[in-house]
């Protein structure tokens, strides 16, 4: 990697303050991320190494639906995991809502995740022992609020996503399809900068996940910023941008439909 | 709200252990043993030895008690016949004690005990007693308690009075109906008005030379003067056995010297051991200094207590290693709930705070139920087997921080070694 460019400062990047306890005040069109010259190196014993990533640049608006695709190994995952704050690149900066995050220690990361970023996981990955009310909490758990004031909220992004009668079931009493809904509403229930999900419906029959595709797709409208990784055209297509790596690289960038200028109100 | 993120806390590490009831059930078990046996067995010590206090402290701690003995080299020469075939002298005598009087520093009073085996009777009642020739002081040094009438007097010594004090027990057993300080008991050939009757604060132990048979009570006392004892009994008592008889002449049969205080008797030990020394030739007498009996008592109680605490840490032990493999099992079986938590927003102290709450609920559950399992043992234990058990609170509060401290020494490791997961490796593991 050439000499990386020099790094706006954080003053440059859209207006992202976040007032205490509010939630971001960013609208439409305004950068959230911005990643410049990301490079991921996994280094795997003494010589081997593997170039994950190879010198990134990707800008995410706020309020856009960006779908990632690519063949296996280009490095889909990686970059998630990086916009996820799940690791750290190895070389490049990644402003995250105004803030470098890019060499950050493991606990402002984890508090980064906390706040900003809503996770979608491919195999749903709710917490067995807890029954829908709690997993959808765990991330207010970490931010050290009292679980008890948001027991409304809960129920009513359980509502949202259609489990609104379900709040005391476990995870192991409902569907696939069901089980991913409340990963859905788990992811929003910190108000995150941006929700991140890698292949959520890789485990769903066509119609489940159309269905939760649909969610998404309703959250988006409703002003979310939506990161999506998939191998399926079809989900691809619900996106503003797809983004197509190949070897740890952008290869190209397909705009399916502008962003919609107008800032939308908040969703529930 | 730390408090309240703390609560959550335990909660969820309750709910997660149960998860697998028996598995935390069998886990918790190592622990419940450890603090069971820790308060069960220190109970059971701590009352053995209180009863063993107990019994030396009636002795009297200010008092060194000198008793006769049959000199075992004098019991040979006994066989080879003396001028008048078997008459056999030894033990105290009343120089003895009036030289213990004089020259030893501290001493309070030297009371002199004759205790002869007779049978004593009322009535057509007749029991085998122990009559013991004393001073008036008997009570304030033993602390035996009148209960009716009154003790010895002077006047009694001096005049070699024919009365007696005699204990509740044998009260009870030669009187049927009678009032006892309305008549008189008739020991040997003559008679003895009883005057008083009281109670030993502890049952003097019977002298095994005066032909004691086993199993019989043993305050069946009779109190006279000693004058009485001396004149009514003579210095040579005769006892007759399987056709052959034994005279012995003894003059005392114990000797206790009261002491000013209990750092009057250490020194005191000596010196009438020297004292004694110089005018018995033989072995004929022993020394008992209670006080030293419960120092001994008492390093015998701390030394038990060492080997118990041994003991106790290393079921301990056992039971923390216990834990710690679970836990390890544990953390290794929920690496994706790990990871999952991590990309929620979890530090890594959450983590480690998760894992060393359930191991400390696992370790301080069963130390609970360890203290309520080891309170009612001793209570089994002293209904069935008539032994005495105190189950200290202290016993009760070191097992069970212990037991809490087992908890986080060793779930320290696993909670660590959860929360240095990479989270993405974490969320990967199948
Ligand atoms: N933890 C890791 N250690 C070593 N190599 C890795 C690791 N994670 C991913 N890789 C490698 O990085 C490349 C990109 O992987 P990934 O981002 O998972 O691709 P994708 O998600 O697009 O299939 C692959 O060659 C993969 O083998
Ligand atoms: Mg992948």
């Amino acid at each position: 990697m050439s000499g990386p460019a020099v790094p706006a400062p954080a003053g440059s990047l859209p207006a992202t303050s976040r007032p205490a306890g509010g939630r971001p005040a960013a609208t439409n069109g305004n950068a959230i991320v911005q990643l410049q010259a990301i490079h991921k190196i996994y280094a795997l014993g003494e010589e081997a190494q593997v170039h994950a990533l190879r010198g990134v640049d990707l800008t995410i608006s706020a309020g856009s639906y960006i779908a990632i695709m690519g063949p296996s190994g280009s490095g889909k995952s990686t970059l998630l995991n990086l916009l996820g704050c799940l690791d750290r690149p190895t070389a490049g900066r990644y402003f995250l809502g105004g803030d470098d995050v890019s060499q950050m220690p493991d606990d402002a990361l984890s508090e980064a995740r906390g706040l900003k970023i809503g996770f979608i996981f491919q195999s749903y990955n709710l917490i067995a022992q807890l029954t829908v009310q709690e997993n959808i909490q765990v991330p207010l758990l970490y931010q050290g609020r009292d679980l008890r004031q948001y027991n409304a909220r809960c129920a009513e992004l359980a509502g949202l996503v259609g489990l609104g009668d379900r709040l005391h079931h476990r995870p192991n009493q409902l569907s696939g399809g069901q089980q991913q809904r409340v990963a859905v509403a788990r992811s929003l229930v910190n108000d995150p900068l941006m929700i991140l999900a890698d292949e959520p419906t890789g485990n769903l029959d066509s119609k489940t996940g159309a269905e939760v595709l649909d969610l998404i797709d309703r959250l988006n409208q409703a002003g979310k910023t939506i990161v999506l990784v998939t191998h399926d055209d079809r989900v691809a297509s619900r996106a503003h941008r797809v983004i197509h790596m190949r070897d740890g690289l952008i290869d190209r960038e397909v705009t399916n439909r502008p962003l919609p200028a107008n800032p939308h109100p908040a969703h529930a | 709200m730390l408090s309240f993120q703390l609560i959550s806390t335990v909660r969820l590490g309750i709910k997660s252990l149960m998860l697998h009831k028996l598995r935390s059930a069998l886990t918790m078990l190592g622990i419940i043993f450890g603090v069971c046996s820790v308060i069960a067995m220190l109970a059971i010590g701590e009352g053995a030895s209180y009863e063993a206090q107990e019994a030396i402290k009636k002795l009297g701690s200010n008092n060194i008690l000198i008793r006769s003995l049959k000199p075992p080299e004098a019991a040979r020469q006994q066989g080879g016949g003396g001028p008048r075939g078997m008459q056999l002298k030894y033990g105290l005598t009343y120089e003895d004690g009036a030289r213990l009087q004089s020259t030893i520093p501290g001493v309070r009073r030297v009371l002199p005990m004759r205790i002869i085996r007779e049978n004593v009777r009322f009535s057509r009642n007749e029991l085998p007693c122990q009559v013991i020739g004393t001073l008036p002081f008997y009570t304030e040094v033993s602390g035996a308690e009148i209960v009716r009438g009154r003790f010895l007097c002077d006047q009694d010594e001096l005049h070699q009075n024919n009365i007696c004090v005699i204990t509740a027990g044998l009260a009870q057993r030669l009187f049927a109906i009678e009032d006892p300080l309305q008549h008189a008991l008739k020991i040997d050939a003559f008679y003895y008005r009883v005057v008083g009757i009281l109670r030993e604060r502890s049952k003097p132990e019977q002298r095994t030379q005066a032909g004691k048979m086993e199993g019989e009570p043993l305050d069946n006392n009779v109190y006279i003067p000693l004058s009485a004892s001396r004149t009514r009994f003579g210095e040579v008592l005769i006892r007759r056995s399987a056709g052959s008889f034994e005279a012995e002449e003894v003059q005392l049969h114990q000797i206790t010297v009261q002491m000013q205080d209990s750092a009057a008797v250490e020194t005191a030990d000596p010196q009438i051991k020297t004292a004694l020394k110089r005018f018995h030739d033989q072995n004929d007498y022993e020394l008992i200094v209670p006080l030293e009996l419960l120092r001994q008592a008492e390093a015998t109680k701390r030394r038990f207590n060492i080997v118990l605490g041994s003991i106790a840490a290393i079921s301990l032990l056992v039971g923390g290693i216990g834990i710690m493999n679970i836990m390890l099992a544990n953390v290794t079986e929920r690496t994706r709930e790990i990871g999952v938590r991590r990309a929620l927003g979890a530090k890594r102290r959450d983590i480690t705070l998760q894992f060393l709450v359930e191991t400390v609920v696992l370790s301080v559950g069963g130390g609970l139920i360890g203290v309520a399992v080891g309170m009612l043992t001793p209570l089994i234990v002293s209904h069935a087997t008539d032994m005495k058990t105190i189950v200290t609170v202290w016993s009760v509060l070191v097992a069970f921080g212990i037991s809490g401290a087992v908890g986080i020494v060793f779930g320290l490791y696993p909670a660590r070694a959860a929360a240095l997961l990479d989270p993405i490796e974490a969320l990967r593991h199948e």
